[in-house]
């Protein structure tokens, strides 16, 4: 049996339907809910709200023409998506959302969202742009802002029980998350890229999260079971590929295929899909204080400097036995654009590997050129080292 | 052991037989049919080398048009197997630049000559050798023509690097009475403008190597060493050298 037929993975791959009509029951008695857009969003606060948080993310290709007739063409096909979903009304968990959560990222999603904000209610979050004390300062009022905002739309109180309550559920979300992730450091892995992609993205619908805290368990222990049986998608000599770069999903998962249908196996996902998800918040001292540090400290590549991603990188490159990197960015991200031109010089000189960024958007029009690029890097990959 | 390579561009289809040296070549347009140009290459280079098909201990399949044929064990990128003809070639390659007819690229070799990183244009005509193809068009010149046309004339500066926009240009500058001549060296100058953009993101190394169709005119040549300020190596038959690596791989 495929890794795909089992009943974990079924589970998994049907939440988007389930959720939505959970969601459709709840908003009927009562459940408030908030989009996040960003691994900035603190949902620790909306779930201490008593709301759910859903991840709003655009990763389709589907509504970006709509969005072309206000937005700019040559911007960021994730933020063009995003806004797109808004302005058509298409997907039902935007639909549901009573508030947006968004953060002043990048500069494009930053002026989309003031376009947004005229659509659907939405509090912006002024993000620093720098991880330092001072930042921290100020990012903790931003989180009592946020804080102030959701009690006063949702009708509540976020009293730090709560919110403790809340961090200790994500946090364990996320040791779920991680040991199924971690999956992917045995080699050969016996979970493909595209499934674990499919796991990362569907769970982000999840509005019960003890359901995704228990599918994803028993995912990871069908996994051990079939690594300890032998079975798996790819062989020993499957190149392994760290993914880097901008935040993919299904329906933006092009390079994600590719690599696979050529022949690689993606071990792991170092964006905001993956693995910097992952950092728990301190259960200890005060609680808004550590949800504070904790988002502060997200290595985007819209902080400078952002040495944390370059640390993350070198982690996964070890931990995982990686051959290559590819360094994924959509086409008009001036800041992961740019930093991979420095992510280049170090995976080349300090970890000794192999480097490929791809800048692409959604769009399938590139897929036989990127084929090439992706074969060629896969041919330097499988020679012996 | 007899190997093949074959290479589909995307103008011109490339066989070579190797056993232990060059047996047979043979080059014949790609047109609408890059399976026959394929087959039909084979067959040509498998006569001149007086070898019969049933000889050959394997064949690896390579080119822009990537098209898998049943007579192929393998394929390879185009990117690969340009650096093995031309580390063949000349061992002393750490630096290969190719101008194929919808592509450019630039790929950088290890002392062992293999591939460590590349970089590719392929995402419109623009320093590829169609743009030069176009162009001459527009001229009413070969690409030869085009090059010796341009020897020691002053380049005038096209401003367009897009194949569409730029004829649009040059019919413009013809119309105003400038000289032919300094259009060629004009249009010379874009595609070597080009290939400079392309490899300021590859270290260049000693030696470069200059492969494919385009670097049998020396006039181009000579503009893009001049551009990169390095000395260019061209083997012989610069556009057999994806073949001969396609042949080499499969001998292995
Ligand atoms: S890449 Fe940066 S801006 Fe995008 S979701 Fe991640 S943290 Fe947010
Ligand atoms: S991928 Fe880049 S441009 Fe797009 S939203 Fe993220 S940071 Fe902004």
């Amino acid at each position: 049996m495929s890794l795909t037929q089992t009943e974990a993975f079924q589970r998994i791959a049907t939440i988007r339907e389930r959720s939505v009509i959970a969601l459709k029951e709840s908003k009927e008695t009562g459940l408030k809910v908030a989009g996040t857009y960003c691994q900035y969003s603190p949902a620790e606060l909306i779930v201490a709200a008593g709301a759910a948080a859903v991840s709003l993310c655009g990763t389709s290709q589907t509504p970006i023409p709509a969005a072309e007739k206000v937005l700019p063409r040559n911007l960021c096909p994730l933020i063009k998506s995003s806004y797109g979903f808004a302005v058509t009304d298409t997907c039902p968990f935007l639909y549901f959302a009573d508030l947006l959560v968004a953060e002043t990222t990048c500069d494009g999603k930053k002026k989309m969202y003031e376009l947004l904000g005229q659509i659907k209610p939405l509090h912006l979050m002024q993000l620093p742009q720098v991880q330092n004390e001072t930042a921290l300062d100020s990012w903790i009022l931003e989180l009592k802002r946020l804080k102030e905002r959701l009690e006063e739309s949702f009708g509540v109180e976020i009293t730090s029980e709560r919110l403790r309550d809340a961090i200790r559920l994500l946090n364990e979300e996320r040791r779920s998350l991680k040991e199924l992730m971690d999956m992917c450091r045995l080699k050969p892995s016996p979970i493909s890229g595209m499934e674990l992609l499919t796991v990362l993205h569907n769970t982000g619908f999840n509005i019960d999260r003890r359901d995704n805290i228990a599918l994803m368990d028993q995912l990871t222990a069908e996994l051990r079971r079939r690594a300890a049986a032998g079975i798996s998608p790819f062989t020993e000599a499957t190149p392994r590929v760290l993914l880097s770069g901008v935040p993919v999903g299904i329906g933006s998962d092009k390079v994600v295929k590719l690599v696979e249908e050529c022949g690689g196996s993606v071990v792991g996902f170092e964006n905001c899909t993956g693995y910097k998800k992952l950092d728990p918040v301190d259960e200890a001292g005060d609680p808004l204080v550590a949800v504070a540090e904790r988002y502060l400290r997200v290595p985007c590549s819209c902080m400078s400097p952002n040495p944390g991603r370059f640390e993350l990188v070198k982690r996964l490159v070890e931990e995982f036995q990686v051959d290559g990197v590819i360094d994924l960015t959509w086409q008009g991200c001036h800041t992961f654009n740019i930093e991979s031109h420095a992510l280049k010089q170090f995976v080349q000189e300090q970890l000794s590997r192999p480097f490929l960024q791809i800048e692409t958007d959604y769009s399938e029009s590139d897929t036989e050129q990127l084929k090439v690029r992706i074969e060629a890097f896969l041919e330097i990959l499988a020679r012996p080292r | 052991m007899v190997s093949v390579g074959i290479d589909i561009g995307s103008t011109a289809t490339k066989a070579v037989v190797f056993d232990g040296g060059v047996r047979g070549r043979a080059v014949v347009p790609t047109g609408w049919e890059p399976r026959e140009a394929a087959l039909s290459a084979l067959r040509d280079a498998l006569l001149q080398a007086g070898i019969a098909e049933g000889q050959v201990g394997g064949i690896v399949g390579t080119g822009y048009g990537r098209i898998s044929l049943p007579i192929f064990d393998r394929r390879v990128t185009e990117i690969t197997c340009h650096a093995r003809g031309a580390h063949h070639l000349c061992p002393a390659t750490r630096t290969v630049i190719d101008i194929g007819g919808q592509d450019s690229k630039v790929i950088a070799l290890d002392e062992g000559g293999m591939v460590s990183d590349f970089i590719m244009n392929d995402k419109c005509a623009a320093g590829t050798g169609r743009f030069l193809q176009v162009m001459a068009g527009v001229l009413d010149e070969t690409l030869d023509g085009l090059g010796s046309l341009a020897a020691g004339a002053e380049p005038v500066s096209l401003s367009s690097m897009c194949a569409v926009f730029a004829e649009s240009e040059i019919i413009g500058l013809l119309a105003k009475g400038l000289e032919k001549e300094r259009i060629a060296a004009g249009i010379l100058d874009t595609i070597a403008r080009r290939v400079q953009g392309l490899a300021g993101r590859i270290a260049l190394r000693d030696t470069v190597t200059f492969t494919g169709g385009t670097a049998n005119n020396p006039a181009i040549c000579r503009v893009i060493a001049a551009h990169l300020g390095v000395k260019l190596h061209v083997p012989e038959d610069p556009q057999f050298v994806g073949a001969l690596g396609a042949a080499l791989i499969a001998a292995d």
